[in-house]
């Protein structure tokens, strides 16, 4: 095992006198996915947003690549897809992937075969050239993974990234997903879905702005000692 | 490279709202029709002058143009007096030979009117005075020939009786004595009242100047709101969409500088504010026949800065809003005061503290400059001052723009 791609030391934040993270250390290694739940309001987003120097840390560590975010030339190294679908309405699906690829810096020569790779894995290859104005809120959604996927970047950073998607899709998205973890690439995924929390390498549980626990599924489910990560969520949150 | 990417961009998106396109480029047009149309054919308006001490023949003349109602006035308190009742719109006072016109210039185009009527009426009366100087020293030389005939006839019925050849010759110093003096009376005449034809002429306005309210003076100073006014509404619009819809987060989650994106804009709008202010030049020189004394590329260029000023301005304040009802707030807080000093309203009649007040308004700068540009012909190179004030407003809001999207991206 090299060394970490994500490494977040005692990480805290507030945002004016609401604390939303106390000490979160969560670390993501190389051709591992790491699964980040919690409840809704719990800082999962705001641990993504720190981690990527949008946001800065009021204590603690953030490192990605092992350097201190932020940092603005690491950011071609990594595939951000937020939890909103930010797209240009009035640009079609193509146009959007293109203009994504150029500010993340892929070159003119690869940027075709990147495109349509990536349109490929979201099964939007037929709907490129429809304004997104036009897009249905599950196309949306796969237009923005889509972009998040560009480059193919050494880290992934997806928050929520299957709201909406259908089950037989959800499922050739995480297909792909374990083809880039095989490649040795490293993701980091939130979501509310508790069937894809079972699918990680390890899972993050945060609450109270602290990581409860954090480690493969299979482990705390016999820790926690019932059947699936969901009774692991429940569990842990009627505990606390 | 990347700054381009976002151009092509912000010009795309541009370019297929057609709505905000066409309301870019038409309402100019359409606004700058309407003015004209206001301005100049109204030029029909009935005038009333008050005379004080001008010759009866002037008010007689002048009273005969069309449109132009004369009144006679005692004394110039009178003439005021009324002027300020609104009764008459200017007053003409004759000092000696000199003439002193006071407009009351609350209506250019009236004051336009006077200035020609009295014009044409004091060059019909001295016309008339010439005349009548002409029949006067005509008439004179009949009478002289007459004499002279009688004279030569009587000298040659003398000439036979030489008994009376001494008082022939007394008749005949006196004729020529007499001719010698109705020739220098007549002559006198003609110069007097050739030189009074060309009285000094004072012009008096009770507001403002003889530049007040003309569409042409206004002109530069419209097209240099139209050219603020869309762009810092629209580059303010498209920036705050950006952030709410959270396109700018992920702009910020790649590699890109910050300042390729504040460049990125000014480029786009840029190419948008040149072939904005291309179609309002060619507008106003085609269809309302204004004459551009200078270079109509200088005037383009100084619109050009003027419109990266405003997008600036834009973007900037965009960060203040919230949402596009919020963008719109800013418009009678920021467009409409720059309206006020951009020099429509003439700024020396203002208290010394709001006179000070324009030196922040951009518009003013760029008003000056495109004014003397299209009036005057005035080089670009000469207009430096004004430009430089411009090119100062516009790196500060660029610097300040940069480091303000510091707020979604630390780096
Ligand atoms: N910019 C901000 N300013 C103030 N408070 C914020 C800001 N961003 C997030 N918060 C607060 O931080 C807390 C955590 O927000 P966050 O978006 O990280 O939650 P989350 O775990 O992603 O929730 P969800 O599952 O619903 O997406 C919330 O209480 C939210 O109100
Ligand atoms: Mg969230």
């Amino acid at each position: 095992m090299g060394k970490a791609i994500i490494d977040l030391q005692h990480l805290a934040k507030k945002f004016g006198d609401q604390t939303v993270l106390k000490d979160i250390n969560l670390t993501v290694n190389p051709g591992e996915i790491v699964g980040l739940i919690g409840p809704s309001g719990a800082g999962k987003s705001t641990v993504i947003k720190v981690t990527l120097g949008m946001e800065v840390a009021s204590g603690g560590s953030a490192k990605v690549f092992d350097t201190t975010m932020p940092n603005r030339e690491l950011l071609g190294r990594i595939g951000y897809m937020a939890q909103t679908d930010a797209l240009y309405d009035s640009l079609s699906g193509l146009e959007n992937l293109k203009f994504f690829g150029l500010m993340k810096g892929i070159a003119k020569s690869d940027m075709k075969k990147e495109v349509m790779h990536a349109a490929e894995v979201v099964d939007l290859t037929a709907d490129l050239n429809k304004r997104v104005s036009g897009y249905s809120g599950g196309m949306m959604r796969r237009l923005s993974l889509a972009i998040a996927l560009l480059g193919s970047p050494e880290l992934l950073i997806l928050d929520e990234p299957t709201v909406g998607i259908d089950p037989a899709l959800r499922r050739q998205i995480w297909a792909e997903l374990g083809r880039i973890r095989d490649e040795g690439r490293s993701i980091l995924i939130t979501t509310h879905v508790m069937d894809e929390a079972e699918l990680v390498g390890r899972v993050a549980l945060l609450l109270g702005g602290e990581v409860m626990a954090f480690d493969a599924p299979a482990v705390l489910k016999q820790q926690y000692g019932v059947a699936t990560i969901e009774d692991v969520f429940l569990k842990a949150e009627g505990v606390e | 490279m990347r700054t381009i990417g976002i151009m092509n961009r912000v010009l795309k998106e541009l370019f297929r709202d057609k709505r905000t396109l066409a309301l870019m480029f038409i309402a100019p047009i359409l606004v700058m029709l309407l003015m004209s149309v206001i301005f100049n054919t109204n030029s029909s308006t009935d005038v009333s002058v008050g005379t004080v001490s001008v010759s009866q023949k002037l008010n007689k003349e002048m009273g005969g143009i069309k449109h132009v109602t004369v009144k006679s006035y005692d004394t110039k308190k009178d003439a005021k007096a009324a002027m300020d009742d609104e009764k008459v719109d200017a007053i003409i006072k004759k000092n000696g030979k000199n003439y002193s016109l006071t407009y009351a210039n609350t209506d250019s185009t009236k004051t336009a009117t006077v200035k020609l009527a009295f014009k044409n009426a004091l060059t019909a009366t001295s016309i008339n005075q010439l005349k009548s100087a002409l029949k006067q020293s005509t008439k004179a030389t009949v009478k002289l020939q007459a004499q002279l005939q009688a004279l030569q006839k009587q000298q040659a019925a003398t000439s036979a009786t030489s008994a009376t050849a001494g008082s022939a010759a007394a008749a005949k110093q006196a004729a020529a004595k007499q001719a010698a003096v109705t020739k220098a009376k007549s002559t006198n005449h003609a110069t007097k009242s050739s030189s009074q034809s060309t009285p000094k002429i004072t012009n008096h306005y009770v507001y403002g100047d003889k530049n007040t309210g003309y569409f042409a003076k206004m002109l530069p100073i419209l097209m240099g709101f139209f050219v603020f006014f869309f762009v810092f509404l629209i580059s303010g619009m498209a920036l705050l969409k950006e952030r709410t819809t959270g396109t700018l987060d992920r702009l910020l989650a790649t590699p890109v500088k910050r300042s390729s994106i504040v460049f990125g804009y000014m480029l786009s709008y840029g190419v948008l504010a040149v072939i904005q202010t291309i179609v309002i030049v060619l507008t106003t020189v085609w269809l309302l026949g204004i004459e551009v004394v200078g270079s109509m590329a200088s005037v383009v260029v100084i619109n050009l800065i003027l419109a990266l000023v405003a997008l600036a301005f834009g973007i900037l304040l965009s960060t203040f809003a919230n949402s596009e009802f919020q963008m719109m707030q800013f418009i009678p807080l920021v467009i409409i005061p720059q309206v006020f000093f951009s020099g429509i309203i003439p700024l020396d009649s203002m208290a010394d503290w709001v006179k000070d007040i324009s030196y922040i308004i951009p518009l003013k700068y760029s008003g000056d400059a495109v004014n003397d540009i299209i009036m005057r012909g005035t080089s670009i190179f000469d207009l430096g001052f004004d430009i430089m004030i411009l090119l100062i407003f516009l790196i500060v809001l660029t610097i300040l723009n940069v480091v303000g999207l510091k707020r979604y991206r630390k780096v």
